[in-house]
C-alpha cells in the first residue's frame, strides 16, 4: 500500500484565532506565529503533490513486517477470536475511508495527470461502489483486481468478494486452535470503511475457504444493512443508475 | 459579493469555516452581509437549513458538485454544495450586493456579467465550482494526515490559507 507519509505537526489553537476572514501574506506564510510546527523548509503536508505515490511501489518485506506487528499487537490484547478479528477490522476502517476520497480525486480530471475528461462518479447504487472496490480499491492497494464478486442467492442484501491470495495472510501462519481467524480481517476493515465512507452501511467479514490450488483463498462478505436495500430499492424505482 | 463557506461532516457538524467578500471588480475582500452584526449565526442557519436539501439531491445525481442547491430569499442568498466521496460537503452561501457605503461610481462600472453583480450565471458556477476543486484537493491532503479523523475540526493555519488564496483566485 502505497501511503505518503506526513510529517506530524502539532497546532495550538491560539487566543487571537476569530472567525473571518483572516489577513494572510501572500508568497511564502510562515506559521511560526500560530504555533504550527514546519520542517526547516518551510513545506506543509499541503505543499505535497498527491499523485506522487500514485505508481510508487512499496516494498512487500516492510508491509509484512508492520502486519506482522500489529497481529502481535492485537494477540496480547484479546480474549477471543472475534475480538481479534474485530481489532484488525478497527484498524483497516479508517484507511477505507481515506482511501476511498483519494481514489475519487484521483479519477477526476483534477488530479489526473493524464486528459480523462468524465468527472468522478460518486457511486450511487450497490453494483458501481462494489465494482468500485474490486477494480480501482485493490488496483491501487495490491496492483491486480479482486478475482470475483458474487451475490448471495439467498440474501440479496449479502455480497461476497473473493481473492485467492491475500496478501495478509501469505505470511502469517495461523495454529489450529484459532483456525476460524482470518487475518484478512484487516482487508475486511478497509473494505467496510470505503463502503461506509460512501453511504452504505455494511458489516464486512473476512472467511478462509481454501481449495487445492489456493489455499489461502478468502471470502469478503458483505451484509449491507436494511435501510440500505431499501434505498437501492427506491432508487431502482427512480431508475438512478 | 459576499460568501461564507462551511465544510460540513457526514454528521452534520461543521469542521471548517471562513467568510470572506469578492476580491475581484475592485472588491475589498471583506464580507458585508445584509443581516450585518446578526449574519454571524444568521449563516449558520441557513446553511444548516441547507444541509437538508443536500441529502436529498446527494441520491439523484453521481457528481460531485451538485450547484446551487438552495435560496434564502429575505436576503438573496444562494447556497451551492460540493459532496466528496464520504459525505462531507462543503457549502458556500453566497449573496450578492456590495458595501453598502460604496461610491456610486464605482458601482456604476461593474459590468452586468460580472459574478458580483448576478449570482446565477454559468460564470459564477464555473467560478465556484472551480473554487470547490480546489478546496476539495487541500481536503484530500487533509485526509492524507494519518492522524485526521473524519469529523475533527481543521485547525491547521495551512489548510485556512489555501481556502483563502483560492477564494482570492475564483471568487
Amino acid at each position: 500500500m502505497a501511503k505518503p507519509p506526513s510529517s506530524a505537526s502539532t497546532m495550538y489553537s491560539s487566543p487571537t484565532y476569530t472567525q473571518g476572514s483572516r489577513p494572510s501574506s501572500s508568497s511564502n506564510p510562515s506559521f511560526a506565529g500560530a504555533g504550527l510546527r514546519v520542517p526547516t523548509n518551510r513545506k506543509t503536508i499541503y505543499d505535497r503533490n498527491l499523485n506522487r505515490s500514485r505508481n510508487a511501489e512499496l516494498s512487500r518485506a516492510s508491509f509484512a513486517f508492520l502486519f506482522m506487528e500489529m497481529v502481535t499487537y492485537a494477540q496480547k490484547k484479546i480474549k477471543s477470536v472475534s475480538d481479534f478479528e474485530k481489532k484488525l477490522n478497527e484498524q483497516g476502517y479508517p484507511l477505507g475511508m481515506k482511501l476511498l476520497d483519494l481514489l475519487l480525486y484521483r479519477s477526476s480530471p483534477a488530479g489526473s495527470s493524464s486528459s480523462s475528461s468524465t468527472p468522478a462518479a460518486r457511486p450511487l447504487r450497490i453494483l458501481p461502489l462494489l465494482s468500485l472496490i474490486n477494480n480501482k480499491l485493490y488496483t491501487l492497494l495490491f496492483s491486480r483486481p479482486a478475482d470475483s464478486l458474487e451475490q448471495d442467492t439467498a440474501d440479496p442484501s449479502k455480497y461476497m468478494i473473493i481473492d485467492n491470495t491475500p496478501l495478509t495472510n501469505t505470511y502469517i501462519s495461523v495454529p489450529k486452535e484459532m483456525s476460524q481467524l482470518s487475518v484478512a480481517a484487516f482487508i475486511a476493515g478497509i473494505i467496510e470503511g470505503v463502503c461506509d465512507g460512501a453511504g452504505f452501511q455494511c458489516k464486512v467479514s473476512a472467511h478462509n475457504q481454501g481449495t487445492d490450488v489456493w489455499p489461502n483463498r478468502t471470502v469478503f462478505l458483505v451484509a449491507f444493512e436494511s435501510e440500505v436495500m431499501e434505498r437501492e430499492k427506491e432508487l431502482e424505482r427512480q431508475g438512478v443508475k | 459579493m459576499s460568501y461564507y463557506f462551511v465544510v460540513v461532516s457526514p454528521t452534520d457538524t461543521p469542521m471548517f469555516e471562513y467568510t470572506f467578500g469578492t476580491s475581484k471588480a475592485g472588491g475589498s475582500g471583506q464580507a458585508h452581509f445584509r443581516n450585518g452584526e446578526s449574519s454571524r449565526y444568521m449563516n449558520q442557519f441557513i446553511i444548516h437549513a441547507a444541509i437538508d436539501v443536500a441529502e436529498e439531491v446527494q441520491w439523484l445525481s453521481p457528481n460531485m458538485w451538485l450547484k446551487v442547491i438552495d435560496h434564502y430569499a429575505p436576503t438573496n442568498s444562494h447556497i451551492s454544495c460540493f459532496m466528496t466521496g464520504t459525505n462531507v460537503r462543503f457549502m458556500l452561501l453566497h449573496q450578492p450586493g456590495g458595501p453598502p457605503a460604496a461610491a456610486g461610481s464605482r458601482t456604476s462600472t461593474l459590468s452586468s456579467s460580472s459574478i458580483a453583480q448576478n449570482p446565477l450565471s454559468p460564470q459564477t458556477d464555473e467560478a465556484i465550482r472551480q473554487f470547490m476543486t480546489e478546496v476539495y484537493e487541500v481536503w484530500v491532503k487533509t485526509m492524507m494526515n494519518p492522524f485526521y479523523k473524519i469529523g475533527d475540526e481543521i485547525k491547521s493555519p495551512a489548510f485556512r490559507a489555501r481556502v483563502a488564496a483560492a477564494g482570492r483566485k475564483w471568487l
